[in-house]
């Protein structure tokens, strides 16, 4: 076909349908969205990390011209919705009721006629708190008489939230007592970081009185499950409620849980009778949505002398904040932590988690990675590190010495993952090629013996990705499915309808690929539909990469579904047996005699038309699909990192940065890369600066973009990447999800460079984020502690 | 109070609390939605427009401030339904991914491609380095602003009413970085 030579009918590089409307400014964010009579909602927010609640006094903000509504917490325990649960089957408050229990948690919300009335009147609020004695360190949290946070909670004494383990400790034990080892111990803290997309999370609430329906437009990466949630805590009937998710700008994880402040333009929608619009500002996004990481993880590594690793141990500390509102699959408390083994072949492995309650935001999500898989990443590639430097070894052939070795696979952990597929020496040795990592070796010996501190790190991750099978993994009760449904046209044009929503991966372009791939349908003849629950099929939207792992699949398979009807009508209009036709890109046609066929556009034609079909074949060519992913995928990557660094002022100057990944299947490798690049800029800004933190008093003291560093054009290198490509066995196109890999990946690359070139002063671990003035601070001590 | 000002080519005037923000006003009053409001700081750059041809944070200037001059938002960068050289740069480059960024990238290109028509990927990076790009790692905007340069019209100044030249300055504003 001519127009595959020009665009591939299927994969390949496309430019992305979703442009012509963002470069005109055409988008529709939540923001954009006006309706007629609509009102303005603004929370007020506790300016108190902990402290008794004694009164609130609306009346004045009631008697604002331009209010409409004031809504408290006491209102809401009328309605029963004073509290909410979270994603972990904790509970959090709507608006704060009793007590506060961190600095910017809800307590009041207003209703007026525009968005500088409505915070005008929070002014007018007068709250009265009695404060209380915080909890601000995690490691403080379960000291005899510490206060305890969540008393709401009958019975509970402590701020204690979970325990939870993997793998087999006695084995671990036992390997680490074996005689011939060297072990390494080490503290390596995840700070808590934000995931910051540019647009702030809010919503436009429309409760229509008459029909009962309730319309939300939301920023919410996961449209369906929030629906179905709503139902639930509201007792709104679920065919009333419709959720729009419509242009996302940017989620990263942080679009996943539900939000107070939605909740409450729904009140106030209902209580108004009027539209109700909700948007944060940057403030209240940083210091009360779902924050990641926070994880304080003790490591241990054994191995031979000859540099055999052999057993790793982990002991986390976990800071969930004031209510466990980790968004994971419900199963796994501290998410997918136990891939902590990494890409290493291990005799034995144990993790322990310890989850308590602070007087910070609640969280943590998934930071644009799996479920908490870039701390596991993090701490195995220390680790491996540290062990590399303690054995004198060169830590990239230190990693090529117990990679899982690509015969090994299907691999199933020391912790019970199976990996699907890998070549991790290949890509170890493709990063190693494009880095010129000998002759970086060899350029770093010249200039440490001229007194320059140039630093070489280099990481390999593996993930677990696309969750997930059903009977295992639900989120709140629903079963990690994604649903998919193709309408092809008359005219051979088609229209995908999909559970999951993008927040700018570009899934209106490489769903439709994935269509075009299955049934020779040109991806511009291909409409995809999302971000509708009225709209689309059930399912539990995109974030874990599992966006092209189970909605992916699913749209294959729904593809292939049309495709075998497609033979049956193809079958009946050329007068031939079903098994006698042989299907090319787009095209049945009859064993032997290749001229004489029906295109998928003549099949769709003929299935609206008046053809005579066979016995059992309904008309029309349409179809649904349900994919319950057999397995996760298991992306993985090598990454090289070159820093020089300052040793008179810390500074830190990232000169090179080279990531090969290897996703299996790159349905539009434009998007693949793209989707690279951000993760590497978001993982360099993780290991270099961005930080959420707080004082002794449970002040955040990040709640700004002028305090909460996030990367610039200026501080990120051209990024050069390269690729393998192994693909999933199980996956019907191969493809693994790679959005989040990069974010994954590239933190301990950066994080072992620096302390690579500052091993000249015995320096052998710098905290996160790697600041100047930490690499100062390292450089004067040659520290190995952590840092409060 | 009334507000007059030129909004791409075309004058307009609507009546504003005197405190109301630019981004505001063009927002929620004019209905120009493309300009975005990401930050309150001035540090993001997504509100970013061209007042008198140079980039502006709309969320750090009052609407009153733009009285009697003339703005340039995304909406105003196609011309006769030809798309803006950065525009089609972004496209072909893959220079956005969510899009709330993108408009206000793009300004501050055309901006800094009417003062320097053949910028270095050093300029390029410097010109938007006041800016935040949470999708992109800046590679591909970098590679989109290139792509304009290569492909530009030769006299920009058409595009840009009210701005000389060289009067037009990229301020990057490094709070953010």
């Amino acid at each position: 076909m001519a127009i595959a030579d020009e665009r591939p009918i299927g994969f390949g590089r496309m430019k992305r349908k979703e442009d012509p409307r963002f470069v005109r400014g055409q988008g529709t964010y939540v923001d954009d969205v006006t309706l007629p009579g609509m009102l303005h909602g603004a929370a007020l927010r506790s300016p108190l990390a902990h402290a008794r609640i004694a009164s609130i006094d609306t009346s004045a903000a009631l008697q604002h011209p331009k209010v409409r509504a004031v809504i408290t917490g006491k209102d809401l325990e009328g309605l029963g919705l004073a509290w909410m649960p979270t994603l972990s089957a904790d509970t959090q408050a709507v608006l704060a009721t009793d007590k506060v229990r961190f600095q910017g948690q809800e307590v009041a919300f207003v209703v007026a006629d525009d968005r500088y009335a409505a915070r005008d009147a929070l002014e007018l609020i007068d709250v009265e708190y009695e404060p209380l004695p915080v909890v601000s360190d995690a490691r403080r949290a379960l000291d005899a008489g510490a206060p305890v946070i969540r008393d709401d909670k009958e019975g509970k004494a402590d701020n204690h939230i979970f325990d939870w383990e993997a793998g087999d400790e006695a084995e671990t034990d036992r390997v680490f007592d074996d005689a011939d080892v060297v072990v390494v111990t080490q503290e390596i803290p995840f700070q808590r970081v934000h995931p910051c997309p540019l647009e702030t999370c809010g919503a436009v609430a429309d409760f229509d009185k008459v029909t009962g329906k309730l319309r939300l437009w939301c920023t919410t990466q996961a449209p369906h499950a929030h629906r179905t949630l709503y139902a639930i805590v509201a007792g709104l009937p679920e065919h009333k409620i419709q959720v729009i998710a419509p242009d996302i700008g940017g989620g990263f994880g942080n679009k996943v849980p539900i939000y107070p402040g939605y909740v409450c333009a729904i009140v106030g929608s209902i209580l108004t009778g009027k539209p109700v619009k909700w948007m944060e500002d940057r403030t209240e996004n940083l210091t009360s949505t779902g924050f990641a990481r926070d994880y304080l993880m003790r490591g241990r590594i054994a191995a031979d002398r000859d540099g055999r690793i052999r057993a790793l141990r982990v002991d986390v500390l976990a800071d969930h904040g004031a209510f466990n509102a980790t968004a994971q699959p419900t199963k796994y408390p501290a998410g997918f932590f136990h891939i902590f083994t990494g890409s290493y072949d291990l005799e034995a492995a144990y993790c322990t988690v310890k989850g308590v309650y602070t007087n910070k935001a609640p969280g943590g999500v998934a930071y644009r990675c799996s479920f908490r898989v870039t701390e596991a990443a993090y701490l195995v590639e220390r680790m491996v590190d540290l062990l590399a430097d303690e054995l004198g070894m060169d830590p990239a052939e230190l990693r090529l010495q117990n990679f899982i070795r690509a015969e090994q696979f299907p691999y199933t952990t020391k912790t019970g993952w199976t990996y699907d597929s890998g070549d991790y020496h290949a890509t170890m040795r493709e990063a190693m090629r494009i880095a010129g990592y000998d002759e970086l070796r060899r350029e770093q010996a010249e200039k440490r013996a001229r007194g320059e501190y140039m630093g070489i790190g280099v990481s390999f991750f593996t993930e677990t990705v696309g969750a997930g099978p059903r009977a295992t993994m639900d989120i709140a009760g629903l079963g990690m499915a994604d649903g998919a449904e193709l309408r092809v046209h008359p005219t051979g044009k088609a229209v995908l309808r999909i559970s999951v929503k993008t927040q700018g991966q570009g899934h209106e372009t490489t769903f439709a690929q994935i269509v075009a791939e299955e049934l020779g349908i040109p991806p511009e003849d291909v409409e995809v539909v999302h971000g509708d629950t009225d709209q689309t099929p059930f399912g539990l939207g995109t974030y874990g990469s599992r966006s092209t792992p189970v909605s992916g699949a699913a749209t294959a398979m729904v593809s292939r579904k049309i495709r075998d009807k497609s033979r049956l009508i193809a079958a009946a209009a050329l007068e031939v047996s079903p098994d006698d036709l042989e299907w090319e890109k787009g095209r049945f046609f009859v064993k032997g005699d290749p001229e004489k066929g029906q295109t998928i556009q003549e099949i769709a034609l003929a299935s609206h038309g008046t053809l005579t079909l066979p016995e059992g074949v309904e008309g029309h060519l349409d179809a649904v699909a349900v994919y319950d992913p057999p397995n996760l995928t298991y992306p993985y990557g090598a990454y090289i990192c070159v820093v020089d660094v300052d040793a008179g002022t810390g500074e830190i100057k990232l000169r090179r940065f080279i990531a090969v990944d290897d996703c299996g299947v790159r349905i539009n490798p434009m998007v693949v890369e793209g989707q690279i690049h951000g993760g590497l800029a978001e993982g360099v800004g993780t290991a270099l600066m961005q930080h959420i933190a707080f004082d002794e008093q449970g002040n955040c003291l990040s709640g700004s973009l002028m305090d909460y560093l996030v990367p610039s054009s200026m501080e990120v290198p051209d990024w050069e990447l390269g690729e393998t490509v192994t693909p999933s066995p199980h996956h019907p196109i191969g493809a693994k999800g790679v959005g989040e890999s990069a974010n994954v990946g590239s933190p301990p690359a950066v994080v072992n460079a620096v302390v690579d070139a500052l091993e000249p002063f015995g320096v052998r671990h710098v905290d996160m984020p790697v600041t100047p003035a930490r690499v100062w601070e390292a450089i004067q001590t040659g520290t190995t502690e952590s840092p409060q | 109070m009334q507000i007059n000002l030129t909004v791409n080519g075309e004058t307009a005037a609507a009546e504003a609390e005197p405190r109301t923000l630019l981004v505001h006003f063009l927002r929620d009053t004019l209905r120009l939605t493309g300009t975005h409001w990401g930050c309150d700081t001035s540090n993001c750059g997504a509100c970013v427009v061209l007042v008198d041809g140079e980039p502006v944070k709309s969320c750090t200037m009052l609407a009153a401030m733009a009285d009697g001059h003339e703005i340039r938002t995304v909406e105003g960068m196609e011309r006769d339904g030809t798309l803006d050289p950065v525009q089609q740069g972004f496209i072909e480059e893959h220079g956005l991914q969510c899009g709330f960024c993108t408009p206000g990238m793009m300004l501050t290109a055309r901006a800094l491609l009417d003062a320097n028509p053949t910028p270095t990927d050093d300029e390029i990076r410097v010109a938007i380095s006041g800016q935040i790009c949470r999708c992109t790692g800046y590679k591909n905007i970098i590679a989109a602003i290139r792509w304009a340069a290569e492909h530009g019209e030769e006299d920009e100044v058409l595009t840009s009413p009210g701005g000389e030249a060289n009067d037009v300055v990229t301020s990057p504003q490094g709070e953010g970085a």
